[in-house]
């Protein structure tokens, strides 16, 4: 609990983990704010992370933490350029482990480009648990206008590549089933500025992460009031990742990632806009998996269906409650 | 070979006599919903949901008893996700944990183990719902409760068996042409489970897999039965159900539980329809005999009779309207295995 009076042991912690990760000039200056440069159109986003374990195959909550705020201000066009981040501590949290959480930090941080500016340090009582929140500023260029409200009619949709892995990845731990299900945890800053600097007039980006491809899709098709067209074979599923969810019973379209998009091209740039994802790193396996469409009576408007193998037509809502296994 | 292509055309174009068939296994419901396959089939076939999602057959009476029990000092319950939002008389698990009831949840009862292992203070009440497919499961719990001396672990039973909820629905003139027979409960139950009410109802059954196109071919043919008169049971499912019983898992239900009479949600005490503890093990029982009181939250819901297809969900006057699957009324419209809430989403 010493660590968290903001007295001497707090100064050791914040030099010994942090600051030997985390150096950059903005951040050793130990101001009670950064002031950073800057004077084009901001974007801002934050997002807590509170992830059990906190370490799973293919990353650890430091690496999540960079990759979502990097990915929340990727998906609005931005260049994700500073970071802050808040720890909450409980009390008897394994030094090492904060240790390598950390380094991931730094190392995410590096990959994505983007530099930590700030930092807060708390302390608390509890079970030995790390909670992380980080806010991200990027700088929006000129002309950029992506919202989820912007795809049109006859533009098609692009997922960036294999979904649920990350859900897996965790459930897999959790449950202690064997298997190589990597998470898919990524910065996606390098795929954006492509499909930006190629001048593709990208009308949507999300992340898929929480509540899957499908809450993803409905959300932007509701916000548009047009009907997206989905097809099941051509949505790139990992296949150990469907085995496990059909072993448990669920369903990869609301399986969350932490480094797939979803990008509405319009349909004159669809080629070339999946060409440069799957050039992008952390791409390879991106599809067009379907098209936007002016729904056809007030019923469709803001539908998601999705054709199944067999031609039926499945209506997908958001994710209801939790991802559920089975029970019969 | 007859390809799929043409099984789905013969479905589509289906112009004999009107055929009513029933899928009694909420993951077939789930299943039919999540392929598209209701619109795949001509206004002569129907498909009905009956009483096979477990959640959508558990009285209140049981919600009320665990929600109890998450008040009770030093007790967490805990249970599979879709239980939570699951309503009570007055209130569901996840309000009760709201106002601060002791409530986890997990994604296998095996979980219980390491929480009772790390806590061996506190009282773990498992919420053991299911059919004949989850009972095996919670053997191996009791198993390595016992082997593991983790006398903290208790469960609240709500064990539901298939034949039971058939003959009901069979002897209260539920107008059904064939059954797709459960498939998950085969594997454990073998195919030949069904054929006493095969002859008894004259009823043919068809075992299906959870496949697209395993479900089609299951269906075309269970049509075929019933077209031919072929009042058996066939096995449509022959990678994963076998014919006979698995010996090895009936020996470890009759060690653990013993038939009962047990009530279902909106249909009332079905005689022989569940599983309980038996005496020797009622130190892991957390009180799940009795609980057969089923006051709905709203009584204009009509779950009991859709559960047994009686009315569809859009009959019910309060289906879409007030309740939808983010407020429901009804335990049909909570579960993804709900015919309400399948329902719901293929017209949404």
């Amino acid at each position: 609990m010493e660590h968290g009076s903001g007295g001497r042991a707090t100064g050791d912690l914040i030099r010994e983990i942090f600051e030997a990760q985390f150096d950059n000039d903005i951040l050793s200056e130990m101001e009670d704010a950064a002031v950073v440069p800057g004077d084009v159109q901001i974007a801002m986003t934050t997002d807590s992370f509170v992830v059990t374990p906190l370490q799973f195959p293919g990353g650890d909550i430091g690496r999540l933490c960079i990759c979502g705020t990097v990915n929340d201000l990727c998906m609005r066009g931005a260049i994700p350029k500073y970071i802050t981040c808040g720890f909450i501590l409980e009390e008897g949290a394994d030094i090492e482990t904060l240790r390598q959480v950390v380094k991931s930090m730094a190392d995410t941080a590096r990959e994505a480009g983007v530099q930590i500016v700030a930092g807060d340090t708390k302390v608390v009582d509890g079970n030995g648990g790390i909670y992380i929140n980080t806010s991200g500023v990027g700088f929006v260029p000129k002309n950029i206008d992506i919202k989820s409200k912007n795809a049109k009619p006859g533009d098609v949709i692009i997922v960036s590549g294999n979904i649920g892995d990350h859900h897996a990845a965790i459930l897999s731990q959790r449950m202690s089933i064997n298997n190589t299900i990597i998470s898919d945890n990524a910065p996606l800053q390098q795929m954006v500025s492509s499909l930006i600097s190629a001048n593709i007039p990208v009308h949507v980006l999300r992340d898929v992460t929480r509540g899957g491809l499908a809450t993803v899709l409905k959300e932007l098709s509701v916000a548009s009031q047009l009907c997206f067209n989905i097809y099941e074979e051509k949505i790139p599923v990992d296949l150990q990742v469907e085995s496990f969810c059909g072993l448990l019973g669920l369903d990869p379209l609301y399986m969350g990632n932490e480094g797939k998009l979803v990008a509405i091209v319009p349909q004159e740039y669809a080629s070339q806009a999946l060409n440069i994802i799957k050039t992008s790193k952390y791409g390879d396996k991106a599809n067009i998996i379907g098209e936007v469409c002016a729904p056809d009576n007030v019923s469709n408007a803001g539908a998601l269906i999705l054709n199944t193998e067999i031609g039926g037509q499945r209506y997908l809502d958001i994710l209801q409650g939790e991802g559920l296994p089975r029970i019969c | 070979m007859t390809q799929i292509p043409e099984l789905v055309d013969y479905l589509k174009n289906y112009d004999g006599p009107a055929i009513r068939l029933m899928e009694v296994c909420g993951s077939h419901t789930h299943a039919i919903a999540k392929h598209g396959i209701r619109n795949l089939l001509s206004d002569k076939i129907e498909l009905l949901s009956g009483p096979g999602c477990p959640v959508c057959v558990t009285p209140t009476s049981y919600i009320d008893r665990l929600i109890e029990l998450s008040f009770q000092e030093n007790t967490t319950v805990v249970t599979f996700g879709d239980l939570l939002r699951v309503p009570g008389a007055k209130e569901s698990l996840n309000t009760a944990k709201g106002r601060g009831g002791s409530v986890e949840m997990v994604y296998s009862p095996m979980d219980v183990l390491k929480l009772a292992a790390d806590n061996k203070y506190r009282i773990y009440v498992f919420a053991a719902v299911g059919f004949e497919t989850t009972a095996p499961v919670y053997t191996l719990l009791l198993d390595q409760a016992i082997l593991q001396g983790l006398d903290n672990i208790k469960l609240l039973t709500a064990i539901k068996t298939m034949p039971g909820a058939i003959s009901y629905l069979c002897d209260n003139g539920a107008k059904i042409s064939g059954f797709i027979a459960p498939g998950h409960v085969s594997a454990v139950t073998g195919s030949n489970y069904f054929n006493n009410l095969a002859a008894k109802y004259q009823i043919p059954f068809a075992v299906s897999g959870f496949g697209a196109k395993e479900l089609i071919v299951a269906i075309y043919g269970l049509i075929q039965m019933v077209l031919a008169g072929d009042n058996s049971v066939k096995n449509f499912y022959t990678s994963v159900v076998e014919q006979e019983n698995n010996p090895i898992i009936e020996g470890k239900l009759n060690k653990y539980f013993e038939k009962a009479d047990v009530t279902w949600r909106g249909m009332g005490l079905i005689p022989e329809s569940g599983l309980l503890l038996r005496q020797e093990y009622k130190q892991f029982d957390a009180g799940s005999r009795g609980l057969d009181v089923d006051n709905k939250m709203n009584n204009a819901c009509r779950c009991g009779e859709i559960l047994m297809a009686k009315v569809k969900p859009v009959e019910c006057p309060l289906f879409g309207k007030i309740c939808k699957p983010s407020s429901p009324q009804g335990a049909c419209m909570v579960s993804e295995e709900g015919s309400c809430f399948n329902y719901y989403l293929s017209q949404n």
